[in-house]
């Protein structure tokens, strides 16, 4: 990804005021070289008091995502999502809320945003696009893809569109490599990307269109996913394929030669009320193989 | 020949695999009443005696980890699990969790048994919403179904599975730095000994292990050791997920015995892409020293692809055919560590920075003999200096890559630029041959 990128985030460190007084504005952070270099949301004042969206309700919410851990510190990072999910970046209202909250210093909030490439230091898009173009996915066809996108869009690394629907991240490996070249929107797969595919996505995204995930829902708003992310489901876990077809690769070439792992053993634990033979996958391939046990193992223990 | 052996793939083509009724369907969460039947101790020998090791790249065996932890630590035990899949190339853990989700709530319900642990968390990275919004729900459905809150079914033993979304950062996969980034801060890997078996997670006896190591675990509980050993070798048994990607005409994931080989694999896949050759390869992530068409027949498996000069890692297979420029592909992995790197260890953090510069330079066609040198002095500096495994690492597609490909380098100082064509590299027009699938 970019240097300037890395080096912001090189020039942070976490201090505090020397005199060990909490700051009350938020430390200068870096950002672009042609920036200012604060987190750019000229409509919040740098001031501690909270502004826009962030009302008490989401301070209710931060109270929640705290509840969920055996000490507080530890949801800061779906905090910050949560900040995504109202404001569309990490603004400095959201740095002291957090902070506020888990009774640490706006600084070591800021250090914690900043070290993270999903907490944005500007809004971004409705869409944020990630083609990745790590190694594999570059050569495949993922740098193609970058350089179509970004001339069509007329924005680069970390920009958005004036109408504010699209932005443009070159992100890293995302875990998809045998569906590659991969492009992600909002955190949403979108496999075997081509150039003229990418094309015809900003398009329907530019236009308001539904667009699906090629293993997923159909897509939803950088905030909407920010929410989920913070740990508050949106119901969706349902929508969408169990598995694309490059994961179904190995599976379906064992079924056409009738491979299978070796029939089940028997367990040395075999003095429970559980049934005998099966496991997890261990022999069966087909759905009703072991449909027969579940009776007998309601008891278990 | 070796063939596939599809365990934590077997359920994947039915189409509600990731519901609890699906899962339950082919035998799921049978394993765990089998579990909690048992003393945990027995877990833990049974998981040693099959000699199952980490899947998320060290290869460390699991069943000894867990016995790493202290029984008279008065501070609560953790379990985590790391499913911030992030090196390049590597793409298992993410279609499991996609596809299986309650293959690894239940693994981790037992692991999590088995080392004292009444809180685990499943720490995913964040940018993979729908695995995400998959694993929320099997979690969920373990509750209301039982498995998961207080008395498990009846049993007097609690457990709470926090699902925990990372935010970007590639280092978040190194165990000692998930803790950090856990814990609210940024991730960055600490000094080890004290090992997070003794002092983990706030400080508290904790276990790391890898989403396919634990998503290992109920079918080793269900079918034995002895079973589990009727696969792979005697020092690396089992099965596990191989993933291939890239120039291959068939991408994607074969689940077989470790120690079957590339060729095999390739095999089956459909070989690299049509009309063109092998060049080189990946066996386990781009932190694993690259291989050639040499290496073809080298098992699989941890010992093998050691004595190979490479590591078995993720078993991330990135085929890469004869119209890859070697010293692109490098760059791009360098260039990647240097923005993954933490920035805590000086030698990674500005080492990478130089070596950036120098392959730039290097694939512009400025490069010199004395560039090649310098490469490799600085890569010397930077492995095994640093807290982390990331600097040894981001520098082995570089030693590596010199090692057996020092002409394409001197190539390009002689071409004044790079000799390779890149749009001849991509997949489009080629189609995508991948197979038809019928759930």
């Amino acid at each position: 990804m970019s240097g300037e990128e890395s080096s912001a985030t090189r020039d942070l460190s976490e201090t505090t005021g020397s005199n060990g007084e909490e700051p009350n504005v938020v430390p200068d952070l870096g950002g672009e070289p042609a920036e200012t270099g604060s987190w750019s949301d000229e409509h919040v004042p740098r001031t501690t008091e909270v502004r826009g969206e962030l009302d008490d309700s989401v301070r209710e919410e931060m109270r929640e995502i705290i509840a969920r851990y055996p000490q507080s510190r530890s949801a800061l990072l779906p905090m910050l999502h949560l900040v995504q999910s109202y404001e569309g970046c990490v603004t400095s209202a959201g740095i002291e809320m957090c902070a506020d909250e888990l009774g640490i210093t706006a600084a070591e909030v800021s250090a914690v945003a900043t070290f993270y490439t999903m907490y944005k230091r500007r809004p971004v898009g409705d869409y944020h696009v990630g083609v990745c173009t790590n190694t594999l996915c570059a050569i495949m066809g993922g740098d193609a893809i970058w350089a179509s996108l970004s001339d069509k869009l007329g924005i680069g690394q970390d920009e958005t569109t004036e109408d504010g629907r699209v932005s443009l991240e070159r992100v890293e490996c995302n875990a998809a490599c045998d569906f590659a070249p991969v492009v992600m929107v909002n955190w949403e797969f979108m496999d075997n990307q081509t150039p003229d595919k990418a094309g015809e996505l900003v398009d329907k995204l530019r236009d308001g269109e539904s667009v699906k995930s090629t293993r997923g829902p159909s897509i939803g708003t950088f905030k909407e996913a920010s929410r989920v992310l913070a740990g508050f489901p949106d119901g969706r876990a349902g929508e969408g394929e169990q598995a694309g077809a490059a994961t179904l690769a190995g599976l379906v070439l064992a079924h056409e030669h009738g491979w299978a792992a070796p029939e089940g053993g028997r367990p040395e634990l075999e003095n429970t009320a559980a049934p005998a033979s099966g496991s997890p996958g261990a022999s069966s391939t087909t759905a009703g193989d072991n449909g027969g046990a579940q009776d007998q193992s309601k008891e278990g223990s | 020949m070796t063939t596939l052996t599809p365990v934590l793939s077997a359920h994947w083509h039915e189409a509600d695999s990731f519901t609890l009724a699906g899962y339950e369907r082919g035998g799921g969460y049978r394993a765990l009443r089998m579990a909690l039947n048992r003393q945990p101790q027995d877990l833990t020998t049974m998981v040693k005696d099959a000699g199952l090791r980490g899947r998320g790249g060290a290869g460390f065996p699991a069943g000894m980890k867990w016995g790493f932890v202290p029984k008279d630590n008065p501070n609560p035990k953790y379990l985590v699990v790391n499913a911030d899949e992030s090196e390049p190339g590597t793409c298992k853990d993410i279609p499991l969790m996609l596809a299986t989700p309650h293959t690894l709530v239940e693994g981790t319900i037992i692991a999590a048994y088995a080392i004292g642990a009444n809180t685990a968390f499943i720490y995913v990275r964040g940018e993979v919403l729908h695995v995400i919004r998959r694993l929320q729900q099997a979690v969920a459905d373990a509750y209301e179904a039982g498995y998961l809150g207080k008395d498990i079914l009846g049993t007097a033993y609690d457990l709470d599975i926090i699902v925990h979304a990372g935010a970007g950062a590639y280092i978040c996969g190194e165990e000692t730095a998930l803790l950090d980034s856990l814990e609210g801060r940024r991730g960055q890997p600490r000094l080890r000994p004290p090992f997070p078996a003794v002092a983990g997670l706030y400080a508290s006896p904790t276990v790391v292990n890898n989403v396919e190591t634990i998503a290992s675990v109920p079918a080793i509980v269900a079918n034995g050791v002895d079973w589990f050993r009727s696969m792979g070798s005697e020092k690396s048994p089992g099965f596990t997920l191989y993933s291939l990607s890239g120039h291959v005409t068939h991408p994607g994931q074969y689940e077989a015995p470790l120690g079957i080989t590339l060729r095999e694999l390739l095999d089956m896949a459909g070989g690299v892409r049509e009309g063109h050759e092998l060049k080189f390869w990946t066996p386990g992530g781009s932190s694993t020293p690259i291989l050639t068409a040499e290496h073809l027949d080298v098992p699989l498996d941890y010992e093998g692809i050691a004595e190979a000069g490479s590591m078995l890692g993720t078993k991330a297979l990135q085929i890469f055919d004869d119209t890859t420029c070697v010293v692109r592909a490098v760059l791009r992995w360098v260039e990647f560590y240097k923005h993954e790197s933490c920035g805590k260890c000086t030698p990674c953090r500005e080492g990478f920075w130089w070596l950036v510069q120098i392959m730039e330079r290097m694939e512009a066609g400025d490069g010199t003999d004395a560039d090649l040198e310098k490469l490799l002095d600085l890569s010397d500096n930077i492995a095994g200096r640093s807290f982390c495994a990331l600097a040894d690492g981001g520098v082995a597609p570089i030693t590596s890559s010199l090692e057996y490909f020092r002409d394409e380098y001197l190539a390009h100082f002689e071409n004044g630029g790079c000799p390779f064509d890149p749009a001849a590299s991509v997949l489009f027009g080629q189609g995508f041959a991948h197979r038809v699938v019928e759930a």
